[in-house]
């Protein structure tokens, strides 16, 4: 089922929480919507479930309104961000939950809900723990029940506010991994919340970077980190290097007042001048992480550090220490300026 | 090794001995005097004279209608302060809404009062002289000095302690898991009885049963629109008073006996609800 | 959606709300308002007259000093018996603790007919007190062993909780800087349980001067010298002065809303104090 999101805006008090957000979400996807926190997601999140109503716009699934509908009416699972499991109900019962509350006419018997119930705890691996209680159960098991809750009633749609936020960085690896597959396997349409980019990169479809209330760019995962539509964009994702033109001579003549934005494997060092936009630097630092070599120079000129970032190989062919004066020349960078965007590529 | 024994002590965060024995001396003779005693006292006076007269004067006709009075009026005021109660938790713990923290204030209003104002207040609505008196009167009702009056009294003094009890519990636990009950189908009802009111059991319980013990006990307000009338208007407590003031002391605090089992009976489901409530890792969360 | 609540999934919000505010109004506020009415159809000059006529201040007067009297000593005794029930263990402790309330479950008619007893000249405590010329029931010496009883737990719940907070590295470090013992009660641990201290004494008064049925047996009822307020007016209704007692009841009245509206500033800056 697909999502349509049109010319929606929610206020809380003087706050303005989305501010004209229009969004189509693709049957069958996987969609993260990234920012930081207080960007508007989780509000979005909300009122997609129906858990709040926008104070103006439209929201159509599969295009039909459904703003009229309650959030019991409108077939979405919800998965929240503390889990919000029922603390008094086994894990069977929690699941079950969703299956009891249907009205009688629809209300499957005692052996069928037994039987889906173990047939969604088995999809979660977790059958084993259906007679424990949420208190008894680590943070990931507990996310993982709160996600067979969700699937109980078969939802056309799937939210989830933050799957992983409360986790440690191992088993949120391992339930990022997981959660893909198990969309995969089901294509459910989904959409999730995260302020993590690492997390929306490896696991989404398309990514939806939010900021302030506003979507500032959509696009599958590659096209948000290659080709980021706005500063906020380049800088929220992944590391850059930001070049004032007014310091730093290749763009000096170019632009009035601009900045470049350039990502730290993008640049290129060398003992002499590659050409004429090349600038001249100290090398201060030098540190090998894992795969690839993280340099720290200053440009002569400024007290600011740029970071740059070589593969092994290419350190390894050509080593520096520092103290070493060199060369860097961005091979790929974009511009902005005043609202407008200039992309240039150095010949 | 002496000295560094020595050292140890001076920064180890513990009084002396002796310090540490004579307070818990102080803190124990203190409610010995003030608890202890008074309590113990009661029994010994109830059973001064034996057995015999201890069952006699609880069987009195006045004495057995003193205690069903004060069940019936305990009957009615728990339960409406229950109901209101859960209402008040349910719209100010699930709600975001004006006027919130003036509402929670009005409800601990009748704390605040005096038992004997709090009975006053009736008296100058439905008295004889009161707003309504004249009315109740041309239709020959009766509340004041009346069965009516004594509940009514009753349920003000009775009001908050439901509330107050639900209030921060249904605070503290958030609302969200009655929205993923209404996410997953469930009506509010249905929210209400499969999730709320099991998380709530342990509070509502506590607060119950201490609106009960205050429901049962209560002398000043009843005692102002009671009118005292032997067989008919009296409660237990007010029951005490009587009989005491006849000096009739025995029989006195053999009724104040049956209140004071009351008391720790009271205390001790108090305990064990409040052991439980821990117990099953949903501490009770008192307002001062 | 209206502007007066925020937009919730949870249904139930105009029933519950609805509910609660007629119920308040048809229980508590509309009574109460009704003391008010009456208070001011006796006009100013008449309730000036019944506040300030001579058996009432005497009244007002034996309330408040016996009600202060009774919270200083459960202060100091109640901060005691938390301390001891945080920081100790000793057997039937538990028993202990739960006995403290007491107070609350035990209805005041008996507490009054037993405390009247026990302090009689003739009683257990009383003949004690008697040997030495003495008189403790029917004098306000007695008033105060009323409300002392009355008033007991306030302290104690209210520090206990506080007092158990108190992190044990700060003591620690107090004491490893060079802190004796009692400096560090005076200095950190006290500082730290004040306002619980402050808050459970404002209760304690506060419960003290409306008390009613564990007073009237002990106190003798003497009017100018052991007389209560909360007596005064059941006496002028008796009397069938309702505009007297309405007139002793709002003066009462407002200084328990003072007494409420300083317990909870109280509350709300020992919250502060220890969120932060």
């Amino acid at each position: 089922m697909s999502i349509t999101i049109e010319n929606l805006s929610k206020q809380f008090g003087d706050h303005k929480a989305l501010d004209d957000i229009n969004l189509e979400v693709n049957s069958g996807e996987l969609l993260a919507l990234l920012g930081p926190s207080g960007c508007g997601k989780t509000t979005l999140l909300r009122i997609i479930g129906g858990m709040e109503v926008a104070n103006s716009g439209r929201l159509l699934f599969h295009g039909e309104d459904v703003e009229q509908r309650d959030a019991r009416e409108r077939n979405v699972g919800f998965v929240f961000q503390h889990y919000a499991l029922f603390r008094h109900m086994t894990v069977f019962e929690n699941v079950a939950f969703g299956i009891r509350v249907k009205p009688r006419k629809q209300r499957p018997s005692e052996a069928e809900i037994k039987r889906r119930v173990h047939e969604l705890l088995n999809l979660v691996q977790l059958d084993w723990l259906h007679d424990r209680y949420p208190a008894q159960l680590s943070g990931g098991q507990r996310q993982r029940i709160a996600l067979a809750r969700a699937l109980a009633v078969e939802p056309k749609i799937l939210l989830l506010d933050e799957p992983f936020g409360a986790l440690d960085a191992r088993v949120r690896k391992e339930l990022r991994r997981w959660l893909r597959r198990l969309h995969d396997e089901l294509h459910i349409t989904s959409v999730f919340v995260t302020h993590d980019q690492e997390e929306a990169l490896e696991v989404a479809d398309r990514v939806v970077v939010m900021n302030k209330g506003r979507i500032e760019q959509a696009g599958t995962p590659d096209e948000v980190y290659a080709a980021p539509s706005t500063p906020f964009v380049y800088q929220f994702i992944g590391n850059v290097n930001l070049f004032h033109s007014r310091d730093h001579a290749p763009w000096s003549e170019q632009h009035g007042d601009a900045v470049a934005y350039v990502r730290p494997h993008d640049i290129d060092i060398g003992a002499t001048p590659q050409d004429g936009n090349a600038l001249p630097v100290e090398v201060k630092l030098v540190r090998a992480i894992g795969s690839v070599v993280r340099v720290e120079v200053a440009v002569d000129a400024s007290s600011e550090f740029i970071e740059i970032e070589l593969s092994r190989e290419r350190f390894d062919a050509a080593p520096l220490a520092s103290g070493d004066k060199v060369f860097i020349r961005p091979r790929q960078f974009r511009v902005f300026e005043s609202g407008e965007q200039h992309e240039l590529s150095a010949a | 090794m002496m000295s560094g024994h020595s050292i140890q002590r001076r920064i180890s965060t513990r009084e002396s001995n002796s310090v540490t024995l004579l307070l818990i001396g102080v803190a124990l003779a203190y409610l010995v005097l003030f608890l202890g005693l008074p309590l113990f006292a009661v029994f010994y006076e109830a059973f001064s004279k034996g057995w015999a007269l201890y069952w006699a004067s609880l069987q009195e006709p006045d004495a057995w209608s003193a205690i069903k009075l004060t069940l019936i009026v305990a009957a009615i005021a728990v339960p409406a302060n229950l109901v209101f109660g859960i209402a008040a938790a349910w719209a100010i713990a699930k709600f975001e809404f004006k006027g919130k923290s003036l509402l929670i204030t009005l409800i601990d209003l009748p704390f605040a009062v005096s038992p004997v104002v709090s009975g006053l207040v009736y008296v100058l609505l439905f008295g004889a002289q009161g707003w309504f008196g004249p009315w109740l009167q041309a239709h020959d009702i009766k509340l004041i000095f009346a069965v009516p009056g004594i509940v009514l009294t009753t349920v003000f003094v009775t009001f908050p302690f439901v509330a107050r009890e639900l209030i921060p519990l249904m605070q503290a636990q958030g609302k969200e898991e009655e929205e993923a009950a209404v996410s997953l189908g469930a009506s509010g009802w249905q929210a209400f009885w499969r999730v709320t009111l099991p998380n709530i059991k342990w509070g509502l319980l506590y607060g119950v049963i201490l609106c009960n013990a205050r429901a049962m006990g209560e002398f000043g307000a009843v005692s102002v629109v009671s009118g005292h009338i032997r067989g008919m208007t009296n409660t237990m407590p007010l029951h005490v008073e009587i009989l005491y003031n006849e000096y009739n002391f025995v029989a006195a605090f053999a009724v104040a006996s049956l209140l004071a089992l009351l008391a720790l009976v009271t205390l001790l489901v108090k305990s064990l609800v409040e052991w439980q409530a821990k117990r099953s890792g949903e501490p009770l969360q008192h307002g001062a | 959606m209206s502007q007066f609540r925020a937009h919730s999934v949870l249904p139930g919000f105009n029933l519950a709300l609805g509910f609660t505010l007629l119920y308040l109004s048809l229980i508590v506020l509309i009574p109460l308002s009704a003391l008010f009415v009456k208070t001011a159809a006796l006009g100013w000059g008449g309730f000036w007259e019944v506040a300030t006529g001579d058996r009432v201040l005497a009244s007002l007067r034996v309330t408040f000093l016996t009600s202060f009297v009774a919270a200083v000593l459960n202060a100091f005794f109640g901060l005691v018996v938390a301390w001891v029930l945080v920081r100790y263990s000793f057997p039937g402790k538990r028993i202990v603790d739960a006995l403290v309330d007491l107070p609350f479950a035990l209805p005041t008619a008996v507490a009054g007919i037993v405390l009247a007893t026990l302090y009689a000249p003739n009683g257990w405590i009383g003949h004690h007190f008697a040997a030495h010329d003495i008189k403790v029931a029917y004098t306000p010496l007695g008033i105060v062993v009323a409300l002392t009883f009355i008033g007991l737990p306030f302290v104690v719940r209210t520090v206990q909780p506080v007092l158990a907070d108190v992190e044990a590295e700060v003591e620690e470090a107090a004491a490893s800087l060079g802190a004796g013992r009692w400096d560090v009660f005076r200095r950190v641990i006290f500082p730290a349980i004040y306002p619980a201290l402050l808050t459970g004494f404002a209760l304690a008064f506060a419960r003290a001067i409306g008390e009613y049925g564990s007073v009237i047996f002990i106190a003798g009822n003497m009017p100018y010298i052991s007389e209560i307020a909360p007596l005064l007016i059941v006496a002028k209704l008796e009397q069938y002065d309702y505009a007297g007692a309405t007139a002793i009841a709002v003066l009462m009245l407002l200084i328990s809303f003072a007494l409420l509206l300083a317990i909870n500033g109280l509350q709300w800056w020992s919250g502060r104090r220890r969120a932060r």
